[in-house]
């Protein structure tokens, strides 16, 4: 999941789809992010590189929208909603996210797993 | 039978005290605890009781109607109360008799001095001008122009003199203080020399020897007249400048209260840094009240009539053995008090409990009538002409029309706060009448009654004391020093002084590149959505 600035970038990402929980005045979705353009990267225990500034998943509640939806802790946000979360500030991303007239997020997300699952299906599927 | 012995004992003490003024603060005490202990013969009390505080309860006027302790102590303090009163008031009225005719023979006297002075200074320096045209005017050399530039710059410099002498020495005295000021006494002996040995000069070498040179004469005199502005130079830093850095920082404490202040003050003498600090105590001191001291006096009176000491085995003829007897009794009498299990504290903390709600409850009510009462009146503007002219009021009579509404809240407050004796009807009055003159909101009116101002607020004739005694182990007159520590009484309570020297500084620079300034960011920020 390593970038070189000025290339553009490329991962295996899935899908997911979380349908927004209301709880009280507030829609929820049951996740927490770390990272952002503005913070540290060095910090940040899920990355791989540790000069990546994307924005992770750090916790998810248990029960939640987003562990229905199959969102798994370390995961990596790539899109939401088709806005780009790779060189966004912590802040823009938790705007994206929130937004209170959407109430259905689509993200797209990437994990180290995921790559390993491709290659390993390219390994057993070897081209004729 | 108690308050007639006592009425004896009071009126032989006064008699005493009539004859003998000089150390008049101090023998009173004595002579007071010589009395009280010939009252009570068989109780034999550790430390003399202090006679001084009954009579700054006194001092009230008997205008307190309701004195807390009226009830509780024996009778001799009421019985002693207006009597003692009036023996006080003749003791001050006399001593005040005679020392002020002693004072102004000082006064007069310096006043005098300094006038001779002043006329020897400005005089002389004419008189070497005008003497040899007197005395051989024919042997004299014509004046020439140099001569009588020189006659202009005389003129000049004396006019400055004349002024600077003014604005310096020709003050109104604000005080009187005990010793003479070292300063101006020296600078007196030193004009005073300086011009005896001008004038010696002058008349041996001018006068007997008739010297025809006049422009010598007259260079002479600009020269005294210079070295008087010098002089003069002299005394504005001796006597105004030199205290100005300060140097000391003394902390003044009333020794009825404990209430403290601290200044800065510079190299003075002891006797004008009491000055400067009485003349800050008017204005940063609140008032002194007698009336909140009764309670801690009441407990300490209850602290020590519990106990009495019985002499079983007879009264000792030995001189040191009843010394021996009275040191052993005394330590009897302490440890039992400390063995006696003692639940004042029960009692004072509740009554200071349901004072403070009481207090809180007559302000309250306070607050609402007064804010009520200025609604009823409101200025009139100048387009206004129509109101008949019964209905126009200045701002005495509207005062008067509303501070019936509002005086019985105030004057519950104000007894309840134990500050009925310091405003009278007339001048609370007169203060919202300043109020509304000055559209000043309810709260500014009530903010002087709410909380005891500094002495200067209050109506002077009553409250100021004008005359005080300075105490002191070092002499008066020399300087403050790090540790002087002295006493500045007043009738009714005393001012400790202790100076302490500012220590000195030793400051050193440290430069910061103003683009050493950089931040790095430390946390990770996690937030849920």
């Amino acid at each position: 999941m390593s970038f070189v600035p000025g290339q553009p970038v490329t991962a295996v990402v899935q899908r997911i789809e979380i349908q927004k929980l209301r709880q009280g005045e507030n829609l929820i979705l049951g996740f927490s992010i770390g990272g952002g353009i503005d913070q540290d990267p060095g910090q940040n225990p899920f990355s791989e590189d540790k000069t990546d500034k994307g924005i992770y998943v750090t916790r998810i509640t248990p029960g939640g929208p987003a562990e229905v939806a199959d969102l798994r802790i370390g995961d990596k946000i790539m899109q939401v909603n088709g806005w780009d979360m790779t060189m966004v500030t912590h802040d823009q991303a938790r705007k994206k996210l929130t937004k209170k007239k959407e109430d259905v997020v689509r993200l797209l997300i990437t994990r180290k797993s995921l790559e390993q699952a491709v290659n390993q299906s390219k390994g057993k599927y070897p081209r004729p | 039978m108690d308050t007639e012995s006592n009425y004896s004992g009071y009126s032989h003490y006064s008699g005493r005290s009539r004859g003998s003024h000089r150390h008049g603060d101090r023998s009173r005490d004595r002579h007071k605890s010589r009395s009280k202990d010939s009252r009570s013969e068989k109780s034999v009390t550790i430390n003399t009781p202090p006679a001084e505080p009954l009579l700054g309860d006194s001092s009230v006027r008997g205008e307190q109607t309701q004195d807390d302790n009226w009830g509780e102590t024996t009778t001799a303090v009421t019985g002693t109360s207006e009597h003692s009163l009036s023996q006080e008031d003749i003791v001050r009225i006399t001593k005040d008799l005679e020392d002020s005719v002693g004072l102004n023979c000082r006064l007069y006297l310096t006043r005098t001095i300094a006038v001779i002075l002043g006329l020897l200074v400005f005089l002389t320096p004419l008189a070497f001008l005008v003497l040899p045209h007197i005395l051989w005017p024919e042997k004299l050399q014509s004046c020439g122009t140099a001569c009588e530039g020189l006659y202009i710059s005389v003129a000049f410099k004396l006019l400055i003199l004349l002024l600077a002498v003014w604005a310096l020495f020709f003050r109104p005295a604000r005080a009187g203080l005990p010793r003479v000021f070292v300063f101006r006494v020296l600078l007196a002996v030193l004009v005073l020399l300086f011009v005896v040995s001008y004038w010696l000069f002058y008349s041996v070498r001018i006068l007997d020897a008739k010297d025809e040179n006049y422009q010598g004469i007259v260079q002479y005199a600009v020269s005294l007249v210079d070295a008087l502005l010098f002089i003069h130079y002299l005394a504005v830093v001796l006597l105004e400048l030199r205290q100005l850095q300060p140097c000391f920082s003394v902390c003044v404490t009333r020794s009825t209260d404990g209430t403290t202040r601290h200044y800065n003050l510079g190299q003075l003498s002891i006797q004008r840094a009491a000055l400067a600090i009485i003349e800050n105590y008017y204005s940063d001191f609140p008032i002194h009240n007698p009336a909140l001291l009764s309670a801690s006096k009441s407990r300490a009176a209850k602290h020590l009539a519990g106990l009495k000491v019985y002499n079983v085995d007879g009264p000792g003829n030995n001189a040191a053995a009843s010394a021996g007897l009275a040191q052993s009794q005394s330590r009897a009498m302490i440890a039992a008090a400390a063995r006696r299990r003692d639940t004042s504290h029960n009692e004072l903390y509740y009554e200071e409990v349901e004072h403070e709600k009481r207090v809180r409850k007559r302000k309250a009510r306070l607050v609402v009538a007064v804010e009520e009462a200025f609604t009823h009146i409101k200025r009139m503007q100048d387009d206004e002409q129509k109101k008949a002219p019964g209905d126009v009021m200045d701002p005495r009579e509207a005062a008067q029309a509303i501070f019936p509404s509002m005086a019985r809240a105030l004057q519950k407050y104000l007894r309840t706060t134990k500050q009925q004796h310091c405003h009278s009807m007339e001048s609370i009055q007169q203060h919202l009448a300043f109020c509304i003159t000055n559209n000043m909101t309810p709260k500014a009116f009530l903010e002087s009654y709410l909380t005891p101002g500094p002495t200067l607020q209050y109506n002077q004739n009553h409250w100021m004391a004008r005359r005080w005694t300075l105490i002191s182990e070092a002499s008066v007159t020399s300087g403050l020093k790090d540790g002087t520590i002295f006493l500045l009484k007043c009738v009714d309570f005393s001012l400790v002084v202790r100076s302490k020297k500012i220590p000195y500084i030793q400051m050193s620079e440290e430069y910061i590149d103003p683009k050493s300034h950089k931040f790095v960011l430390r946390l990770q920020s996690e937030t849920s959505v």
